[in-house]
């Protein structure tokens, strides 16, 4: 299968946008050849401001351009949005400004940089804004159809997206907030999103081996969330495991469990980064230290 | 406007500040008297293209109030300047009143930009600059942050962008009263020389001895801006500028007046 990485995709994805919307500008604090942003600097330099190593003034000009009509994509690393946060809560989302934040190097997969750029509180952190979208594409695809909506939104968007390459799926259709069922199932539901996806299909499958029938369902978007699909899914099987590369503080398992908070009565739980600060090591070792290999997704449902 | 009706408006906007100050039983009297001369200057003098019917211009001019908790001096200003009646001071700080404890872009017309975490306005005014370039529209970009606030390292970084921007339509206003919250600026937090370091990080600098002077500030204003640099008015102003019990006293950041004490600066403030 195609491997790209989504930060790769977020890259092309702004460069398509940038040729269709000339209101679109982006920033980046000197990171552009690692969140990508360097494709759409190649291709509009004049639509391309560098702000230095220097987040929050990003984030706050992004707020003052987007104020004369521009539609700005701010760009660094994920850890960086807590750097920033008083920018994107204060100056951003306080008077709901039409700002893009598109978040590269997210989670554990970061890798060797280790634990003080392993951002696992990034979601939490923007969930909590009123007012504010909450993308986390599972794929390239998924990616280019996060920045374009990103877009069309009057507001501020958050998009996650991650280092490593991961596997492109063929096109699904997308709605924001609404969720994805990759496979309907009875027997218990996974929840995931990003590119925890490709470790929870592997789970599936193992699952199937030992005479299962789990459905899986993706969310693109974390906010607004699909409360419906995910009271649906956890009323029809019943037992219910969240998957993310994100602290189970904050992110999408808590998305989950206030949905279907007070429907039912269903076995729970919250597969993700237990509490705890990442480290360094190669991208494949981290999710097995922390328990987020396909194989140890599915023991961890298996045991429930 | 000519110089007396002028000085009539900024009397006015102090009267102004007393009475929301008074009435919320909160508010920042002190550093809002301190740069009234500023604001009546701008919105009834300097500023291009403002209207308070409408805000759609592309070309107007921008004002961001950095040192956001000088609301009432803002507040003041656009009164008198027609964007909303007085019956509003009544709401100043109170459940579902558009004159927020803080400046908010949503509620408040005239309002630019929601501030009051400090450091973040200026940044956004450099944003609105810049955009005005990237637009091509004529706005010039008006705001005023305190010597207090400069503390904050958002404040070089916003400067610092600024000038690598050569955004010669920006105008940053240093309202340098000398106080903080805590005390003086020398016993919270030195500033040591703020006008070398300011002019070391790309400013062309005016600096004006007398912030609570009328003349010298619409002089400052009016200066022909310096291609290539972003201007920063540097204001030698007097906390508290007008009430005398309040003049130069670090209380009066963030107290508001009881009655007895508002209807004695009202006195002082009478035409």
């Amino acid at each position: 299968m195609e491997k790209k990485s989504i930060r790769v995709a977020y890259g092309e994805s702004l460069v398509k946008l940038g040729a269709e919307n000339e209101k679109v500008v982006v920033l980046d604090a000197d990171l552009a050849q690692a969140t990508m942003t360097k494709d759409f600097k190649a291709a509009y330099p004049n639509r391309f401001y560098d702000c230095g190593i220097a987040e929050a003034n990003m984030v706050d000009m992004a707020a003052g351009m987007s104020t004369m009509g521009l539609i700005p994509f701010c760009s660094t690393f994920a850890v960086f949005a807590g750097r920033s946060y008083d920018q994107i809560r204060n100056g951003v989302c306080y008077p709901q400004f039409n700002v893009k934040f598109g978040f590269s190097h997210a989670g554990i997969t970061l890798g060797e940089d280790g634990g003080s750029h392993q951002a696992i509180e990034d979601l939490a952190l923007m969930r909590v804004l009123p007012g504010m979208t909450v993308f986390v594409p599972s794929d390239a695809n998924e990616c280019e159809q996060c920045v374009r909506a990103a877009a069309e939104i009057n507001g501020p968007v958050y998009i996650r997206t991650a280092r490593l390459p991961s596997p492109v799926y063929d096109p699904r259709p997308f709605e924001v907030g609404k969720g994805t069922v990759i496979r309907d199932g009875k027997d218990c539901v996974i929840f995931t999103c990003g590119i925890m996806l490709e470790h929870t299909l592997e789970a599936v499958e193992i699952l199937k081996g030992a005479g299962l029938d789990p459905a899986l369902v993706s969310f693109h978007t974390l906010k607004p969330f699909d409360k419906q699909l995910a009271c649906e899914y956890a009323a029809k099987c019943g037992r219910v495991f969240t998957v993310e590369e994100h602290s189970i503080i904050g992110g999408l398992g808590d998305a989950v469990a206030d949905a279907i908070c007070g429907t039912g009565s269903f076995t729970f739980k919250k597969i993700g980064i237990n509490d705890l600060f990442g480290q360094s090591g190669k991208p494949a070792a981290l999710l097995k230290e922390y328990g987020l290999t396909g194989p140890q997704i599915a023991e961890t449902i298996l045991r429930a | 406007m000519d110089l007396v009706k002028l000085q009539d408006v900024c009397r006015q906007v102090r009267r102004d500040i007393i009475i929301m100050t008074n009435k919320a039983g909160a508010g920042h009297p002190g550093g809002s008297l301190s740069i009234v001369e500023t604001l009546v200057s701008l919105y009834f003098d300097v500023m291009q293209g403002i209207d308070p019917k409408n805000d759609k211009n592309p070309d107007r001019d921008r004002f961001v109030l950095s040192k956001g908790h000088a609301a009432p001096a803002l507040y003041g200003t656009l009164c008198e300047r027609g964007y909303f009646g007085r019956e509003e001071f009544d709401g100043f700080r109170q459940l579902h009143g558009i004159l927020q404890g803080h400046p908010d872009v949503k509620k408040c017309p005239g309002v630019d930009a929601s501030t009051g975490s400090l450091g973040q306005g200026i940044s956004i005014a450099v944003g609105m600059a810049l955009g005005a370039k990237h637009t091509g529209s004529k706005a010039h970009v008006y705001t005023i942050i305190g010597d207090g606030e400069s503390d904050e390292g958002m404040v070089w970084e916003a400067s610092m962008a600024a000038a690598h921007y050569k955004l010669d339509n920006l105008t940053v206003i240093l309202d340098h009263n000398g106080m903080q919250i805590d005390g003086t600026n020398d016993q919270v937090m030195s500033l040591g020389d703020v006008k070398a370091k300011f002019a070391a990080f790309g400013y062309d600098i005016i600096e004006v001895a007398d912030g609570n002077d009328l003349q010298q500030v619409l002089d400052a204003l009016h200066a022909p801006a310096c291609p290539g640099k972003p201007r920063m008015i540097l204001l030698h102003t007097l906390k508290g500028k007008g009430v005398s019990f309040m003049e130069g006293q670090v209380g009066w950041h963030g107290k508001a007046p009881n009655d007895e004490q508002a209807a004695q600066a009202l006195k002082e403030l009478e035409g």
